[in-house]
């Protein structure tokens, strides 16, 4: 019975690489590819886009409203918001995208091994996550940010740090599910090692949670580096960023709505984008779902 | 209206139900005419997909819920006013007085059917109040009455008990007698013992039959099992695929099955007793489609498998192993769970060892302490003469190349993100033992072995059928050449049919691969089928241990007896007629710390044949 086995090729009983024909027949998926990407290119070409200079104050032009001059009107110094726009996406993506990285790197990790490996271990690590989520998300930020002192970079670290105490609880559970389940229980009576157990079969299989919960952060954390920008912390102005000018923008809700409308426009849609890409995601990855 | 024989309570002509997929229509039952008489139990029978359970919902118009549409035909319902309706037709209204009290259900799990966070008074209570408009009052008095129906004793008692606090048989009679509450005309009973252990699926199917003449109902009752058909049914309707291919007196069913699916259907039952005056395992002889006039070819396997002359595989001496209970504000151990006490067999080459017991037993506890999955507390285990606590950390792994488990549950036994092909590769990857293309062609060698098609290599699990998922555990397991294979329970959720292949494919493989089974069941007539010797379990310990034969045909302690008189036999005319109806546990199995069991050697009663003398439980 054994004999017609060498007559067939070999198939490789690897993964069908089906995910990314999955992802692009998802038409939401490529709706989010497409926002997004758009966004990027704009932040990387913003010097040939914005067309004027972005810090440039004009006294005579204060809180204009859209023309043909400015298309997306000027602020309260007279800079022109479109140029502003453009440059800002650069910042508002990198605080976003960068700061869930940094949680994710160090939550994810920290919630693996809580989850898994339980005991002392995970006593401590799950303590010291509900210490930090005993103080406000944006407090600890703030005060990560201080300490690290006022830049971009440091308020991205400031961010993701203080949102990796949600992935790690968040990690730490889905591992407590999976761990539990026979291929689990079934592969660790073969003798394979934790690590092998952890990266083949259990961080696959939680991945799904994370990342529908990354691309919720990354809103998130778009909205609390202006925050912190607000406050000195972060960007330093003039530069600027979609969160600092919906920030400064509110402020003058009545007189000048374009101030506020646009820059929160540019936010929703990069956040929408990132949902409909993290969703797209999760489905090409996962082979129950089918395409 | 319609008109109908004056004692019938249900006719069905040609019922077609289909559900929405997203761009099709699923025909899950076909043209399907029944009836049902009063006092009359109908048994619906088929494998898992045959629709046996849609036609069920149907008659409650719930599978409205599941997106699920009566495409035609007419569902008649004499009600309990007696008056005709159409349930084809009846409006919502209507249907909501129909629901429980014409019409009562009761389904296959209770451990979800009730709320967990209310007494099951409370519970019991609400739906009176709701149904019958009761007072607090009259409803109380109205469930003991209902709970003293069901044979519950200590029914006040019971009232202020969470489910928690109730064994999976007891939650069923309160899930009958809440069914019951309102008098109905029609029961349904959708796999209502599947879930429950042997004696007290026995208990369980004597109350509804009991009942049955009580309150001169009718039963629609739905099963997989021919073994509980038989016990209950007075006609019986096979589906397969969404039809109706035979409809008949039970005994007639069982004595002369017409079709050829009812007749494939009782060859792959395992009937208790089948084996009688046979020394050796034997595979079922299976029919199929094709060849339904015809046996297959499965060879008998007359030549025995077993090296008893050579020394045991596995020794396993006085293995007890215990679960820590923590409590108390320093989280001491003040409880523990005795789930295996001072368990001792060998395993011989080639043999297959029967484990059986209720739930509860400590029999999956004790394959997974060999399996090394558990830390055992006590007691030797010797691979090959050596003691395998005290292997290095090389020895270990050859160990574990060689004891291989197969879990139950094969739809959640494979990881749903990698490739059947992946699986079966990962133990020869973890340990070493091939790589590349050769890996890749022994994964197409051992899924041929286990009977699957080598280009299903590259799939996902959930591609495939529960059976096919088995195969690939096997397969997986059979990866590293193992000597030992650990089978806990890995035929009991497959369908009888599946169940039958799944068992020839490991006779086979032990024939050919020299394995050695220990085989985890509670499912007494499968042990019968595949075992050389059996061991019978209660409470954590092994209360008889012998040859099969001299098990099954000679039990001597009284629990194996009890188990045996339990199995339903898919035989009408070996029918259990009286049973005991009392509620009879098994005693819990935590104790206080420091208070220890008592276990004492087992007495010889035949050639190789023991029994436990001593009290355990009940049994003093």
């Amino acid at each position: 019975m054994t004999s017609s086995f060498s007559v067939i090729p070999v198939p490789a009983p690897r993964r069908r690489n089906r995910s990314w024909a999955k992802f692009r027949h998802n038409r939401s998926a490529m709706l989010g590819a497409v926002i997004i990407l758009f966004f990027v290119a704009v932040a990387i070409c913003a010097p040939w886009i914005a067309g004027q200079d972005p810090l440039k104050v004009g006294f005579t032009a204060i809180r204009k409203a859209p023309s043909a001059l400015h298309w997306f009107g000027t602020d309260e110094l007279g800079r022109d918001l479109f140029s502003r726009m453009v440059y800002g996406a650069r910042a508002s993506l990198l605080a976003g995208t960068v700061s869930v990285l940094i949680a994710l790197a160090v939550g994810v990790p920290l919630g693996l091994i809580s989850g898994y490996f339980g005991g002392l271990l995970d006593g401590c690590i799950s303590r010291v996550t509900e210490a930090l989520f005993s103080i406000p998300f944006l407090i600890l930020a703030i005060a990560l940010a201080a300490f690290l002192g006022p830049s971009l970079t440091n308020a991205m670290i400031a961010i993701g740090v203080s949102a990796s105490p949600l992935f790690i609880r968040l990690a730490r559970g889905q591992v407590l599910a999976v761990r539990r389940e026979d291929y689990v229980q079934s592969t660790r009576s073969l003798g394979a090692s934790d690590l092998r157990i952890i990266l083949r079969h259990v961080l696959p299989n939680i991945m799904p949670a994370l990342i529908v919960q990354a691309t919720i952060q990354i809103a998130v954390a778009i909205i609390a580096e202006a925050s912190l920008s607000f406050l000195g912390l972060g960007l330093q102005p003039p530069e600027p960023s979609w969160g600092s000018m919906l920030n400064t923008g509110k402020n003058f809700m009545t007189q000048a709505p374009w101030m506020s409308i646009l820059p929160g426009c540019a936010i929703f849609l990069v956040v929408f984008g990132f949902n409909l890409l993290g969703d797209g995601l999760r489905d090409a990855l996962d082979p129950r779902q089918e395409d | 209206m319609a008109e109908m024989a004056a004692n019938r309570v249900i006719q069905v002509r040609d019922l077609s139900v289909s559900f929405k997929t997203l761009d099709s229509e699923v025909h899950a039952v076909r043209n399907m005419s029944f009836h049902l008489d009063r006092g009359e139990t109908l048994a619906i029978v088929g494998e898992s997909g045959s629709g046996k359970s849609v036609t069920s919902l149907s008659l409650m118009r719930l599978v409205e819920f599941g997106r699920g549409r009566i495409a035609s035909g007419e569902m008649l319902l004499r009600r309990r006013g007696g008056d005709v309706i159409d349930l084809a037709r009846a409006s919502k209204p209507v249907m909501h007085t129909v629901r429980g009290a014409d019409i009562a259900m009761i389904f296959q799990e209770p451990m979800t059917s009730l709320n967990p966070g209310f007494t099951v008074g409370w519970q019991m209570a609400e739906a009176l109040k709701l149904h019958q408009n009761m007072d607090d009052q009259a409803a109380h008095a109205e469930i003991l009455r209902l709970l003293d129906v069901v044979r519950i004793p200590d029914a006040a008692g019971l009232c202020g008990r969470y489910p928690y606090q109730l064994s999976g048989g007891m939650r069923q009679r309160v899930m009958i007698a809440m069914a019951l509450s309102c008098r109905p005309q029609v029961l349904i009973a959708d796999e209502p013992t599947t879930a429950l252990d042997v004696t007290v699926q026995a208990q369980i199917l004597e109350l509804i039959r009991e009942l049955q003449h009580e309150m001169d109902m009718g039963v629609i009752f739905i099963t997989h099992d021919m073994g509980v058909v038989a016990e209950v049914a007075d006609r019986v309707m096979v589906m397969y695929h969404g039809e109706k291919v035979e409809e008949n007196v039970s005994e007639e069913i069982f004595c002369r099955p017409g079709h050829w699916y009812t007749q494939a259907l009782l060859a792959a039952v395992p009937r208790l007793g089948s084996m009688q005056g046979l020394d050796q395992p034997a595979p079922f002889e299976l029919l199929r489609r094709e060849e339904h006039e015809a046996a297959s070819s499965a060879p008998a396997s007359a030549e025995p498998t077993v090296r008893y002359e050579q020394a045991p595989v596995l020794q396993v001496r006085d293995l007890t192993t215990r679960f820590n209970i923590t409590g108390g504000l320093l989280g001491r151990v003040q409880r523990r769970v005795h789930a295996v006490e001072k368990v001792s067999f060998d395993l011989f080459a080639g043999e297959t060892l029967g484990l059986v017991g209720e739930s509860g037993c400590g029999k999956t506890t004790t394959g997974r302490s060999l399996a090394l999955l558990e830390v055992p507390m006590g007691g030797q285990v010797l691979y090959e003469g050596q003691d395998i606590s005290k292997l290095n950390a090389g020895r270990l792994r050859t160990l574990r190349r060689n004891i291989q488990f197969i879990f139950q549950d094969p739809f959640a036994s494979l990881d749903p993100r990698t490739t059947v092909g992946y699986s079966i590769m990962e133990p020869m990857l973890v340990h070493r033992t091939a790589r590349g293309a050769q890996a890749r062609a022994r994964v197409l060698e051992l899924m041929e072995q286990c009977g699957l098609s080598p280009d299903m290599a590259g799939r996902y699990p959930h591609e495939f059928s529960g059976g096919q998922r088995q195969r690939v555990c096997i397969a997986r397991a059979l990866a590293l050449n193992p000597r030992i294979i650990i089978a806990d329970e890995s035929v009991s959720a497959l369908d009888v049919s599946i169940q039958a292949q799944i068992v020839n494919l490991l006779l086979q493989l032990q024939r050919d691969l020299g394995l050695s089974i220990l085989f985890i069941s509670h499912d007494m007539a499968v042990v019968e089928r595949i075992s050389h010797r059996v061991v019978v379990m209660y409470l954590g310990q092994v209360v008889e241990i012998g040859p099969r034969r001299a098990v099954f045909e000679d039990p001597q302690h009284p629990y194996t007896r009890k188990l045996m008189s339990a199995v339903p036999i898919a035989d009408p005319s070996r029918r259990h007629s009286e049973r005991s109806l009392l509620v009879d546990e098994i005693p819990s199995p935590v104790r206080r710390v420091g208070d220890e069991p008592l276990v004492e050697p087992l007495v010889q009663v035949g050639p190789e044949h023991f029994v436990a003398k001593h009290a355990i439980g009940t049994y003093a």
